[in-house]
C-alpha cells in the first residue's frame, strides 16, 4: 500500500502538464456517485450499517487491477492535516475531510483515481486528467466502475438511473468539470459576459479558489448540473463543446490585449514577476492572482519554456496545509505567508525578467492573420 | 333502490370515477351482468379486501415516513436528502417535482449496469398507486379513490410529458455567446 508520503513526494501528472495545447484548461475531472444496494445511504445508515459497507466495498475496490498497491486510509486514521492536504489536491471532497470512522479515501498510484467511501453516497469514484480530456476522463471511470460493478451490486432504477442520496445527482450520478485559466477575459473585462452565457446553458460556473463567487488566480471551474434525462456521453459533448468556446473566447482576448496594448500586458507582467521575486511575504490570495499572470506572461512567449508548470506546482504547493506539511509544523498565518514566499523564491531563481519578443510576437500575428482567412 | 335499467331491485352498486367526478350506478344481478360490471377481476378487489387487514398493522403511515429506512417526508424537505433508494419511490411526488427544475429530462439514458433487467420506478409506482386505488375502492372511500385518480393522471403525465433530451437541447441552443 502506498504511504501518505510517497503520495505527497510524487506530483500527479495532471498537476503540471508540458502539453501546450493545455493552455486554458488545466484540468478535467469526473466523477460518479454510486449506492450499495439494499443499504440506507451513509447519511442515514446507523453506524455499524455504514462500517460494514466500507468493509465490503474497500476490500473489492483495493482489489481492482487500476487500483493496485493504492493509498487507502480511513478518515479516522488521517491528521487534520493531512486530509486538507488532500483536500487541496481535489483527491477528496471538504465534506469528506470532516469525517471520521466509517469513512475512507484509496487513491491510486498515479493520483488519476480517487474513490471517497461513505461521502453523501456510498461512493464517489473520481477521474482527473491534464487538460480539456473529459471523455478519456469518463472512459477510464466507467471501466473502473463497470469492474466494481461485477462486485457489489449498484441501487439503479430503469426509469431513474442510478439512485443517490440527493435528487441533484440521480440518473448519472455524473458531474464532470474543468479548470479553467481565464486571465485574458478577466483583464479585459469580458469574463462576466461569457461566464453568464455559460451559466444560461445551466451549467454551474464557480471561482475555483475563494469563497462563493470570488475567483482567486482567474481560474474558474465549468460544470454540468443536470444528471438525469441526458447520457453520459452528451453531457460531456455539451460540455466540452461550450469549454471549447470559452477557451476561444480567452485566447481571442489574449491576442486582442497583445494587439491594443502589450505595454499594459507586460506591466502587469512584470509586477507580477518582481512581487513574487522580492517579496518576503505574501498571502494566499495575492501569491494566486500574481501566479495566474506570471503564467500568462509564459504563455505569451515572454518568457523561456518551462514556466508554466512551475507555476501550476506552486498553486498546488502555496496552499496553507501543503505548507504545513512542508515544514513538518504548524503554522500561523504569518509564518505561512513567509513560508510562502520562501518557496515561490526558491522556484523563481533564475527566471529571468519578462520581455516581449518581437519575433515571437510577429509570428503570432502572421498565424492569428493566417486563420482569419 | 331499483335498477337504472329494468326496474327490479338493486343489488349491485357500482361507483366509477371520471375525471375526478364520481357516477353513482345501481343495477340488478342480471343487468350488472350484461353491463360486465360484475368482472371485477380487473380491478384485483380480491386481492385488495384481503391485504387490507394486514396492512393495518404498519399503522398510520400515509407515505410520511419511509418504509425501507424509517426516513421521513420532513427530513427531506428540510435536507434535500433522502436516506435509502426506497425513498425515492415513497416521497415520489416531492422528488417527481423537484427533479423537473433540476435536470434536463425525467428518464435516465445513460450507462446501465451489465444485464440490468429490473423493472423501472415509474412502473412500480403507478402500480403502487393503482393498488391504493383498489383499495379505497373496496373500502368504498370514493374521495379518497377520486383523490389517488387524479393523482395517478397527473404522475402520467409529469413522467410522459417531460422533453426528451435533444428537444430540451434544441430549445436552449447550445452555444456559449
Amino acid at each position: 500500500m502506498m504511504r501518505f508520503s510517497t503520495l505527497l513526494k510524487n506530483p500527479a501528472d495532471w498537476m503540471a502538464n508540458d502539453d501546450e495545447s493545455n493552455s486554458v484548461v488545466l484540468t478535467s475531472r469526473v466523477r460518479l456517485a454510486r449506492n450499495i444496494a439494499g443499504e440506507p445511504f451513509p447519511g442515514w445508515a446507523k453506524k455499524e450499517e455504514r462500517v460494514a459497507v466500507l468493509e465490503r466495498v474497500r476490500g473489492e475496490v483495493e482489489a481492482l487491477p487500476g487500483m493496485k498497491g493504492a493509498f487507502s486510509h480511513g478518515l479516522e486514521d488521517l491528521s487534520s492535516v493531512q486530509k486538507q492536504v488532500l483536500v487541496e489536491r481535489h483527491l477528496i471532497s471538504r465534506e469528506q475531510a470532516a469525517r471520521s470512522e466509517g469513512s475512507a479515501a484509496i487513491v491510486n498510484r498515479k493520483q488519476t483515481f480517487s474513490l471517497m467511501l461513505n461521502e453523501e453516497d456510498h461512493l464517489r469514484m473520481q477521474s482527473i486528467r491534464a487538460g480539456l480530456s473529459l471523455t478519456k476522463a469518463f472512459e477510464k471511470l466507467s471501466n473502473l466502475e463497470t469492474e466494481l460493478s461485477r462486485k457489489v451490486p449498484f441501487a439503479f432504477d430503469g426509469r431513474l438511473g442510478y439512485l443517490t442520496a440527493c435528487p441533484t445527482n440521480v440518473g448519472t450520478g455524473m458531474r464532470a468539470s474543468a479548470m479553467l485559466h481565464l486571465p485574458g477575459l478577466v483583464l479585459s473585462d469580458e469574463v462576466g459576459p461569457v461566464l453568464q452565457g455559460v451559466a444560461r446553458l445551466r451549467l454551474a460556473v464557480r471561482g475555483f479558489y475563494g469563497e462563493g463567487t470570488e475567483s482567486l488566480g482567474n481560474l474558474f471551474q465549468v460544470s454540468n448540473q443536470s444528471t438525469l434525462g441526458e447520457s453520459e456521453g452528451e453531457i460531456i459533448s455539451r460540455l466540452e463543446r461550450v469549454i471549447r468556446d470559452v477557451e476561444t473566447h480567452e485566447l481571442n482576448a489574449r491576442q486582442r490585449l497583445m494587439e491594443n496594448d502589450p505595454q499594459m500586458i507586460l506591466d502587469q507582467v512584470g509586477r507580477a514577476y518582481g512581487v513574487l521575486k522580492y517579496s518576503h511575504i505574501i498571502a494566499s490570495k495575492e501569491a494566486l492572482n500574481l501566479l495566474s499572470l506570471l503564467r500568462l506572461g509564459a504563455e505569451l512567449g515572454f518568457f523561456e519554456k518551462g514556466l508554466r508548470r512551475v507555476c501550476d506546482l506552486l498553486l498546488m504547493d502555496i496552499q496553507p496545509a501543503h505548507l504545513q506539511l512542508h515544514t513538518g509544523k504548524k503554522l500561523d498565518a504569518e509564518s505561512r505567508d513567509s513560508i510562502r514566499s520562501e518557496i515561490i523564491r526558491g522556484r523563481l531563481q533564475t527566471l529571468e525578467p519578462p520581455a516581449i519578443n518581437p519575433s515571437t510576437l510577429k509570428e503570432r500575428k502572421d498565424s492569428a492573420e493566417n486563420k482569419d482567412e | 333502490m331499483k335498477c337504472q335499467n329494468c326496474q327490479e331491485k338493486a343489488t349491485v352498486h357500482f361507483t366509477q370515477l371520471e375525471n375526478g367526478q364520481m357516477n353513482k350506478m345501481s343495477f340488478c344481478e342480471s343487468c350488472a351482468a350484461a353491463e360486465g360490471i360484475m368482472d371485477l377481476s380487473g380491478f384485483g378487489l380480491a386481492d385488495s379486501v384481503l391485504s387490507a387487514g394486514s396492512d393495518e398493522t404498519k399503522g398510520s403511515d400515509n407515505g410520511d415516513q419511509c418504509p425501507g429506512c424509517g426516513f421521513t417526508r420532513s427530513k427531506f424537505q428540510q435536507t434535500g436528502r433522502l436516506g435509502c433508494s426506497q425513498c425515492y419511490l415513497t416521497f415520489s411526488d416531492d422528488i417527481l417535482a423537484r427533479l423537473g427544475p433540476m435536470h434536463r429530462g425525467l428518464r435516465h439514458l445513460g450507462k446501465h449496469p451489465e444485464g440490468f433487467t429490473g423493472d423501472a420506478f415509474s412502473e412500480r409506482l403507478l402500480a403502487e398507486c393503482e393498488e391504493r386505488l383498489a383499495e379505497a375502492v373496496a373500502a368504498e372511500n370514493y374521495e379518497e379513490a377520486a383523490r389517488i385518480r387524479d393523482e395517478i393522471r397527473q404522475l402520467s403525465q409529469t413522467l410522459e410529458s417531460v422533453p426528451t433530451s435533444s428537444e430540451a437541447s434544441a430549445e436552449n441552443g447550445d452555444s456559449a455567446p
